[in-house]
């Protein structure tokens, strides 16, 4: 089948307006009869409930959190990216477009992110009219700071709580339509499967997670919010219950996944330090505007550091390495996440890593400290003071512009990073790949869509910081509202659907199959041992570095591993409960499938791009080898069945207005 | 890396009928695991055991999401100031220790099972008017109105609330004031927020009681246990704002 982007016709920077002018919409009376089913409460879920909420749509809306706040869009730290131009920095829309399809090497849609630059704007006047407290100015005016991968400071930020502050912000509005009648919520409600109904999306099959009862839920339409994958790899940034169980059932029910080998590895997250950990934090990219990335030049001084004998500050400043620096001086400390990412393993991997499992490089703000600490000395009208109060001037800066992060690295760590550099390395964070959609952000299977990070569309191979969250709500507020109305307007004659309906009551009936078969095992195993594992091969084989040998042999383990899964996986307690060893079990199950794709994805994929690093596909520095000729397309998979092989649909990029050019960093 | 014995008493309640009772059990920790993840290594035990696991919420483990909640010896998340359970570090405890948890205790927060409990209280004040009334697409430009750098960062420091629900859990009157008052000071101290400022802190107010939270008697242990540093100076700014409401207001009856 030939994939349709339905992208509209016409210059790439008129294409959404004009789209928007002439799409066909649904009329005020219309909407009221007219249900759609959000499933997920991030920023692009709780903004798009609230935004077709507030259009005057039947909205039913589900989490399986306690209450639509907790969403992981929470987490984000660092900022928002807005091409605002506040700064008169020669920012503009064409910048953020073109800085984007670069970041992600050239393996987006033009159209798509073109369309995220455009309203990127309008998502900073929407927040701070819902009472966002931004950083600002001693103006009054909004403040901005750097983020990697860009020359200019677009990054809107609220000290190291972006995401919390935004996603407030999208819940409050989210609240208010709940107060307004005009959105239905069910919290701790997992989505279990979608429903079709002659090959349309009509409802989801959801678990009270409560009472353990299926419900039955039906729709014009349904949303999928639902986040992205990463926590495949067990440890992760992702939270906890992240999972990928809405959009892998939506794969089992027709729809593609796109890119799936397309995974973020986030380059300064705290080292993982033991067998028990159970996840990996985050320290925001926004450090990487004044921290410096260095490991020791010297392997006998990274061995005397990771044993205890020598501490950072004992490196003299000859002999350390500051390798992003070295290595690409035009963007320094500031480079993507993922040429980041794979310098730090490449330090490591040359046995340069200062933790004791050697996994680790420092991130040092003594130069930021002592530059800000005379800058303040001299705006305070303070000549020649002593180091010390440099160090203390500087120290008060650095507390007000990341004083939430070094706490929080302090609480996990025991360490002090005002006074030693932080241990950095990186871990997985995003996942660019996701639910194929067209510009509509609609799926293959009519209907069903896919917003934020669920969907794949507009970070191609790698995400620039800050580009998240701009991309959920832009999904939420700014594009959904209107593309989902190009379906619901052929919808109006439909009647609401009754879930008393012989396809309700089938896919129910398979859910409770799928349910009473992982608790029907009884084996030996927890479920946890078993995401364990699958993470451990997937870190191994599909992570930061991958080669076709390794990939091969990771995907024999994978189905080695799921067989045992269901051979003696043991989940306590039954169906009709609250469990969540259960729910835990049905994730992980789905993880065990998604995997398996991932891999096949990272083999078929013979180039490097991105996050997609395959070791045969190198240039002689060691950069990423892209192949345009070859794989300048989007890999959309079709689930066929279990066992069976995938059948690859290709989209192939084209472009019209950048020309995909080797990206350096240099 | 030095592994510690402790004793844990753990609240178990199968769920809202069920009376609860504390169970005792033996774990084996060390002190670079988080609190969280000495209890999976609990539950992991247990589950090995064929016995059912201690039913606990968790999310972000970053401290921030705000799903996190238990009562530890006495205090909600935790001996440390400034830190949720999930950031809570078990080289703050000691080889021998032993160690209550219990569910934050509220009737507005009825028990689900163990250490769960329903907070949907917060969700229906927050309904009730914690809210700018604006659609997407209604906005100015961002930088139309100024606001002064420190206003915003007190509205901020307010804004910084995570929803967990300590201080209702540490009040002895199980009051949820710091909660609501947080949300009004964050609104009513922008200028976005002020035009509804009056029917908001009215309608909150109004549905705190409803709910069935407790009145606050300044015993000030809100404060205190937020991990975020919530004041108190919030709960004296809403009743201001609650009082000036009512004293000639258009919306008052």
């Amino acid at each position: 089948m030939m994939l349709d982007g339905k992208i509209p016709a016409g210059p790439l920077t008129e294409k959404w307006t004009q789209y928007k002018s002439t799409m066909p919409i649904v009329a005020p009376n219309n909407k009221r009869n007219i249900e759609v089913i959000v499933v997920g409460t991030g920023l692009a879920g709780a903004a798009a409930a609230a935004s077709l909420g507030e259009l005057g749509y039947a909205v039913k809306c589900f989490t399986f959190h306690d209450s639509p706040r907790r969403a992981h869009s929470i987490a984000a730290q660092g900022g928002i990216n807005a091409a605002k131009n506040y700064r008169n920095d020669g920012d503009s829309t064409w910048r953020l477009f073109y800085d984007t399809i670069k970041g992600g090497d050239y393996r987006a849609r033009e159209a798509n992110v073109y369309r995220l630059a455009e309203v990127s704007a309008s998502i900073i006047d929407q927040a701070v009219a819902q009472g966002v407290p931004f950083a600002r100015e001693y103006g009054g005016l909004l403040e901005n700071r750097s983020f990697g991968g860009v020359q200019v400071s677009r990054t809107f930020y609220a000290r190291g709580q972006t995401g919390q502050q935004l996603l407030i912000g999208a819940y409050q509005s989210l609240s208010r339509q709940i107060a307004l009648g005009s959105v239905e919520m069910h919290n701790r409600h997992e989505m279990l499967d979608v429903v079709l109904v002659d090959g349309k999306a009509r409802g989801i099959i959801a678990r009270n997670l409560v009472t353990g009862k299926l419900e039955r839920f039906g729709a014009h339409a349904v949303v999928l919010a639902t986040g992205g994958y990463g926590n495949v790899f067990y440890l992760s940034t992702n939270a906890m219950n992240c999972n990928v169980t809405a959009a892998w059932r939506a794969v089992r029910r027709g729809a593609y996944m796109a890119n799936p080998c397309f995974t973020q590895i986030h380059p300064t997250c705290i080292p993982q330090y033991g067998e028990y950990q159970s996840k990996l934090t985050l320290m925001s990219e926004s450090l990487r505007n004044d921290g410096r990335v260095w490991v020791p030049k010297k392997k006998e001084d990274a061995q005397a550091i990771r044993e205890g004998r020598k501490k950072a500050t004992d490196i003299a400043e000859t002999d350390r390495d500051y390798f992003l620096e070295r290595r690409y001086p035009a963007f320094g400390n500031l480079v993507p996440r993922d040429v980041a990412s794979r310098a730090a393993k490449v330090a490591c991997d040359e046995g340069l890593g200062i933790v004791p499992t050697g996994l680790g490089v420092f991130l040092d703000f003594a130069s930021a400290i002592e530059r800000y600490g005379k800058s303040k000395a001299n705006s305070m009208g303070l000549h020649n003071p002593e180091r010390p109060k440099i160090i203390e001037l500087g120290e008060e800066v650095v507390k007000e512009k990341y004083g939430n992060l070094f706490e929080m690295y302090e609480k996990i760590t025991g360490e002090d990073p005002y006074k030693m550099p932080m241990k950095i390395y990186p871990a997985v964070h995003y996942t660019m790949g996701g639910l194929w959609v067209d510009y509509n952000l609609e799926t293959n299977v009519p209907g069903l869509f896919a917003a934020g990070e669920c969907n794949f569309s507009d970070h191609g191979a790698n995400r620039l910081g800050a580009s998240a969250l701009m991309q959920g709500l832009a999904d939420g507020y700014f594009v959904l509202p209107y593309t989902i109305g190009t379906y619901l307007a052929n919808d109006i004659r439909t009647p609401k659907f009754d879930t008393n309906r012989e396809e309700f009551a089938a896919t129910e009936k398979e859910v409770r199959e799928r349910l009473d078969s992982l608790l029907g095992v009884q084996g030996t195993q927890s479920v946890e041992s078993f995401h364990r594992r699958l993470g451990k091969i997937m870190w191994d084989y599909c992570g930061m570095s991958r080669t076709a040998e390794g990939l091969t042999k990771a995907r024999t383990m994978i189905r080695e591993l799921r067989e045992a899964f269901y051979k003696d996986v043991f989940v306590p307690g039954s169906a009709n409960e609250f469990n969540p060893e259960l729910e835990k079990a049905h994730r992980v199950a789905d993880f065990l499938e998604m995997g398996e794709l991932m891999i096949l994805d990272a083999l078929n994929r013979n180039e490097s791009c991105g996050g997609h690093f395959r070791e045969e596909f190198q240039t002689p520095e060691g950069e990423a080898d892209r192949d345009d000729d070859n794989y300048a397309y989007v890999a959309a998979w079709e689930y066929k069945g279990w066992g069976e092989d995938p059948t690859l649909h290709k989209e192939p990029l084209i472009f019209n207005d950048v020309h995909p050019s080797k990206r350096s960093y240099k | 890396m030095q592994t510690m014995k402790l004793t844990l008493k753990i609240w178990r309640q199968s769920g809202p009928n069920d009376k609860g009772r504390l169970e005792t059990y033996p774990v084996e920790a060390n002190e670079h695991m988080s609190f969280l993840e000495m209890l999976d290594v609990l539950n992991e035990s247990l589950i090995n055991d064929r016995k059912t696991p201690v039913a606990f919420e968790h999310d972000c483990r970053e401290g921030i999401c705000g799903t996190c909640n238990m009562v530890i010896n006495g205090q909600p998340h935790g001996p440390m100031g400034g830190t949720t359970t999930c950031q809570l570090h078990m080289r703050h405890f000691k080889d021998g220790d032993t160690i209550v948890i219990e569910p934050f205790r509220a009737r507005a927060f009825p028990v689900i099972r163990d250490l769960v409990v329903d907070r949907e209280a917060f969700d229906r004040i927050i309904q009730a008017g914690g809210y700018v009334s604006v659609n997407a697409g209604q906005a100015q430009d961002a930088n139309a109105i100024p606001i002064e750098k420190e206003t915003a960062s007190r509205a901020f420091d307010a804004a910084a609330c995570i929803g967990c629900g300590a201080c209702v859990a540490a009040c002895p009157n199980a009051s949820a004031m710091l909660f609501v008052s947080a949300k009004i000071s964050h609104l009513a101290l922008l200028p976005q927020g002020k035009v509804e400022a009056k029917k908001r802190v009215q309608a909150m107010v109004n549905q705190m009681d409803l709910e069935g939270f407790g009145m606050c008697s300044n015993v000030t242990a809100c404060e205190a246990e937020c991990p975020k540093g919530i004041s108190v100076e919030n709960i004296a700014r809403m009743n201001r704002e609650y009082l000036s409401s009512t004293l000639g207001s258009e919306v008052q009856g």
